[in-house]
């Protein structure tokens, strides 16, 4: 069973891999939502080491 | 348990799981009954993605390894962020595009029927076991503390679970797992805001901090390159990355959660929150441990956690024997470790730093004098009945809740270890009937029936893989932490499968046998070293995933053709 990408019920209008809209302010392409992400993590990574420190 | 806690109990778990029945009624279309009706927005996908990760499990066994080793567990995620970005950026889109039922579709068409059928019976090996860890997991503990049967407890929730998501399918699932988020979150924070309230007068939080620092509760990063040591940063980054790529993104039972959202954006930003909130939500969690080791330091905490094994010995031992002395060693430490706590917290306001530093020594070694006793609890328990546990880290934040939380909060603590159990096992059913009716039933045995057909199959097919979970679990033993057995089992298997889908999005000139034969081999490895070898098992997953892609490359090179199919690229 068989479902190429064209078959009915696919995502045919979707747009091209990261195009769509984010909707989210100041935040208009994905890579930047994801530079967002990201730098979230790295505040968390040097939370925690100041947490360590702190605690040692 | 009060009346109270019972009521507060059978509503929250009831309610929620008749209105994710009664809201997903009347399915009859495989698309609806398996994708849903495509209406979910961000915040349903980002909390139905929690919800199928955290089981009952993250909420009786992570606040025990805060108490039993503080924070650094919180590091086996540091992979996850990375991986949950990669995903929406790569797997995401091309899943939707293709518009498939399943992960493992995705590789029938990339590859071949007889890669997606091993793909699908990787995850279905895997995760059935799995399943039968979640059901039983919460049940040990539960019943164990509350009193309940084991086997009735193991039995009701998991028919409750399988009622409701065989009559829902994928919609109750996402549906109920909004709720019952809500209340995992009440209670945590309940439990959160209770325990410091909880401390002695003239505590503050600085000072729980401080106690738990100098106690090495709060050493959350560890930078050793040690591969013997289960959580480092390095481990967490790279074999936590490879288990949470695997996970979500191959996972039919986080795949069927984000990839039927409203729109690509969506299920993007659910992910993203998930990316986002996983760090700071697991570090509160075994922080809560954490204080909770702190609450322990002004109270008296029982030699041994979990107190019906204690019991029984006791009995066993008719009052004589080693246990009953280990536990007055173990209050006359505690006693001595509390007064030097109180002594290096009144040098530390009074800004005497010398006094303090001696104090904090006395208590450090009043500690580990303490946890020697407690070993020999332990030792002593677990050689007079193998079926206890050595650890008893699973029973320390259900002992803290009966024994310290008002009533109806206590309710509401067992409602959310109980709702997080229903959610995972949930999740987990929903995704085994999906992949079972589309790739294995309607694959091999009947290609061509009405949609009602397939939706019936698909009920059956999860109630069967419930009941046998359900078997599973009546059957089940397990010695060591129940967290870590989850993590274990899925490192395993989720590098391979990883594999087979990383050559499929980025490595076109290898073909199905190449990559099917590969993937044998590199789970053949895996097992191979995990009965050989003792790195901890988050490494499993980087090799797994390497090795798979790696054999798939030689079997392709060694072939010297070109064998995949032509695959639409997004």
């Amino acid at each position: 069973m068989k479902h190429p990408a064209g078959r009915p019920g696919a995502d045919e209008t979707a747009p091209p891999v990261g195009a769509e809209a984010t909707g989210l302010p100041g935040l208009r392409r994905w890579g930047a939502v994801y530079a967002l992400v990201f730098a979230s993590f790295l505040l968390w990574l040097v939370l925690l080491a100041a947490l360590s420190r702190a605690y040692a | 348990m009060s009346p109270l806690d019972y009521a507060v109990l059978l509503c929250s778990l009831l309610g929620i799981a008749a209105y994710g029945t009664w809201r997903a009624r009347g399915r009859r279309d495989l698309s609806a009954y398996l994708k849903g009706d495509r209406t979910l927005g961000w915040a349903a996908i980002g909390l139905s993605v929690m919800a199928t990760q955290a089981s009952a499990i993250t909420f009786l066994s992570t606040p025990g390894q805060g108490y039993e080793s503080g924070l650094g567990f919180v590091q086996i995620y540091f992979g996850l962020p990375l991986a949950l970005i990669l995903i929406a950026a790569v797997f995401l889109p091309r899943y939707r595009r293709l518009n498939v039922y399943t992960a493992y579709e995705f590789l029938g068409q990339r590859f071949d029927a007889r890669t997606r059928l091993l793909g699908a019976g990787l995850f279905l090996l895997q995760r059935g076991l799995g399943a039968g860890i979640t059901i039983y997991a919460p049940a040990i503990v539960l019943s164990t503390v509350l009193g309940w049967p084991l086997d009735l407890t193991i039995v009701a929730s998991g028919l409750l679970v399988i009622l409701y998501t065989v009559l829902g399918g994928s919609q109750a699932v996402s549906v109920t797992q909004k709720y019952q988020m809500a209340v995992i979150f009440a209670g945590m924070a309940t439990a959160f805001v209770v325990v410091l309230t909880r401390l002695p007068a003239g505590v503050t939080l600085g000072d729980a901090f401080t106690v738990a620092g100098g106690l090495h509760k709060l050493q959350a990063l560890d930078f050793s390159f040690d591969l013997h040591r289960p959580y480092t940063v390095w481990s967490g980054l790279l074999g936590g990355f490879f288990l949470s790529l695997s996970y979500f993104g191959t996972d039919q039972s986080q795949v069927q959660r984000y990839v039927f959202g409203a729109s690509l954006r969506e299920s993007r930003l659910g992910l993203m929150f998930n990316a986002v909130a996983k760090i700071p939500m697991q570090f509160f969690i075994l922080l809560l441990g954490a204080l909770v080791f702190v609450f322990y330091q002004f109270e008296p905490a029982p030699v041994f956690f979990n107190r019906a094994a204690w019991n029984r010995q006791l009995a066993h031992d008719g009052g004589g024997g080693a246990l009953p002395a280990l536990a007055q060693d173990y209050a006359a430490v505690q006693t001595r470790q509390r007064a030097l706590i109180q002594t290096w917290l009144d040098a530390k306001h009074a800004g005497d730093r010398p006094a303090a530093a001696a104090a904090r020594a006395g208590a450090q070694a009043a500690w580990q004098q303490g946890e020697a006793v407690r070993g020999q609890v332990k030792t002593a328990l677990h050689a007079a009945d193998a079926r206890v546990a050595a650890s008893d880290a699973d029973y320390v934040f259900i002992t803290f809740i009966l024994d310290h939380l008002p009533h109806g909060v206590i309710g509401l603590l067992v409602a959310a270890i109980l709702a997080a159990a229903m959610s995972s096992k949930a999740a987990e059913l929903n995704a085994l009937g999906s992949t079972t009716t589309v790739d294995i039933y309607r694959h091999l045995v009947r290609r061509e029936a009405p949609d009602a057909h397939y939706v019936a199959a698909s009920k059956w097919f999860t109630v069967l893989w419930g009941l046998a979970a359900l078997g599973f679990a009546l059957v089940l033993h397990l010695a060591e932490n129940l967290i870590q057995a989850v993590n274990i089992l899925g490192s395993l298997f989720y590098g391979v499968v990883l594999g087979l889908f990383l050559v499929a999005f980025f490595l076109r000139r290898v073909g199905g046998p190449a990559v099917f034969w590969g993937a044998l081999a590199a789970q053949a490895l895996v097992l191979a070293l995990y009965f050989s070898l003792t790195i901890s098992y988050l490494w499993y997953n980087l090799i797994g995933c390497a090795a798979c892609v790696l054999f798939g490359l030689i079997v392709q090179a060694a072939r010297g053709r070109r064998e995949s199919r032509p695959f639409a690229a997004p």
